[in-house]
């Protein structure tokens, strides 16, 4: 109970944010009610964020110390960061069809996503094509770091820079927390918080599954 | 350390100067896809595609000639730099080697464009400049990439799938560096904050290298 404290933080905190998230007063504007969105969509970013960061660190212990529990937690929470990328990509695509008029338009903001994402992926197929165990966790760490590297070059510093984007953030500093209303920001502050906490959750869950299903499998095997 | 990597150095420039394969084979391939674009368009290319064409038979070229760096020679010899050289300078010196293979290339590209597709930069030395980086920059993640994936048993299919999103900032950069010096023969601010981006980005790739390699090189 009293370790699990941030589960039920997290629990609260999306309760209010989905709750009052639609009761709360939003600025008038040209895209009305879906300005509600960013509670949600920026959420799965900063979660996705959270996750791969995770992941970064465990790949540095792995190569530090070559303990493999690292190894597999690295790999659960990219499965985990790619998770909430999609739902990231899903939601800002309901979004821009609403505002832009389309799903997907070329703007640095999308396609740094895109591309942050494809690095993941190589990632997954990177670890299934080396069989040996010892090896692939070493390669996959390295090309980890490089992926790590790539996010935040794509997600953190490129679409800054960028001067033709039409999505939020680009002069205003942060992609997020741009010129928002005050009464938002007493949901928006909450929600990614909730978001961030919920997906270290999920990957804790992950984690113990895989620790203990590679468990059971030696178990077998000795059998 | 220095004479590790100089005698490294010269051992892959003496193994690829008695053979000639890559070198060879990197030429006849720029020319054979320069040649297709040529009878492609029929000589009304305009400046983006003409741009657009440059980098990315670059980046095949560049591909193609770095996938080799860490499977043409026997696991066995790796073994034996393996107890004669620090990882680190094994890393250097094939990204030394690789960057000068990239900056021949850079220039036979260049000339091959000038023969078939003509001129169309007005600013000469911004985009010199810019060859330069790229080459530098193409060299050092594709080496990385390539000692990564030849720890794999499928190397070539790999080497692809892992390299374009991590060669994706220099492409952009750079294409958007040539696309200036297409219009202008100036330094515009714009330019000069790619360019720096560019050397920024360089600078960050082979840091990561000269400290991730001996993990890799470990077997």
């Amino acid at each position: 109970m009293k370790k699990n404290w941030w589960k039920y933080l997290s629990i609260l905190l999306l309760l209010y944010a989905i709750i009052y998230g639609f009761m709360v007063q939003v600025p008038d504007s040209n895209i009305g009610d879906t300005v509600r969105n960013v509670f949600f969509h920026v959420g799965m970013w900063f979660a996705m964020l959270g996750v791969m960061l995770t992941s970064f660190v465990n790949s540095l212990k792995f190569l530090s110390k070559g303990n493999m529990y690292n190894d597999l937690k690295a790999n659960q929470a990219v499965l985990v960061g790619v998770f909430f990328g999609l739902l990231g990509i899903i939601t800002g695509m309901v979004w821009a069809k609403f505002t832009w008029g389309e799903p997907w338009a070329n703007d640095p903001h999308l396609n740094g996503a895109a591309v942050s994402l494809l690095v993941y992926f190589a990632y997954l197929v990177l670890r299934s094509a080396i069989p040996d165990e010892e090896k692939r966790a070493r390669v996959s760490a390295v090309y980890n770091i490089f992926a790590f590297v790539i996010l935040i070059v794509f997600v953190g510093i490129l679409p800054r820079l960028s001067s033709d984007t039409m999505h939020p953030g680009s002069g205003d500093g942060n992609p997020a927390f741009g010129d928002m209303d005050a009464q938002m920001r007493y949901v928006f502050y909450p929600a990614l918080i909730g978001w961030i906490i919920l997906s270290q959750w999920v990957l804790q869950i992950r984690t113990r599954t895989k620790v203990i299903e590679e468990y059971i499998e030696e178990k077998e095997l000795n059998f | 350390m220095i004479a590790e990597i100089k005698a490294l150095f010269i051992k892959d420039l003496q193994l690829e100067l008695k053979q000639k394969y890559s070198i060879n084979s990197i030429v006849l391939y720029v020319l054979s896809t320069v040649f297709v674009a040529y009878l492609s368009y029929q000589g009304n290319i305009d400046s983006t595609s003409w741009n657009v064409m440059f980098w990315i038979i670059l980046l095949f070229a560049a591909v193609n000639a770095t996938s080799k760096s860490f499977v043409q020679e026997r696991p066995s010899r790796h073994l034996y730099y393996y107890t004669m050289a620090a990882p680190q300078s094994v890393i250097i010196a094939k990204i030394l080697y690789n960057s000068l293979m990239m900056i021949i290339i850079a220039i036979i590209t260049f000339i091959v464009f000038q023969l078939f597709l003509g001129n169309m930069i007005v600013g000469n030395t911004l985009f010199f400049v810019s060859l330069l980086l790229g080459a530098l920059g193409f060299a050092s993640t594709l080496t990385m990439v390539a000692a990564i994936a030849s720890r794999s048993d499928n190397n070539f299919a790999l080497m692809a799938i892992l390299s374009f999103p991590l060669m994706l900032p220099f492409l952009l950069s750079l294409i958007a560096l040539s696309n200036i010096a297409l219009v202008t023969a100036e330094f515009t601010p714009e330019a000069l904050k790619l360019l720096g981006m560019t050397f920024g980005l360089n600078l960050v790739v082979i840091m990561l290298s000269y400290i991730l390699f001996p993990y890799l090189w470990k077997e």
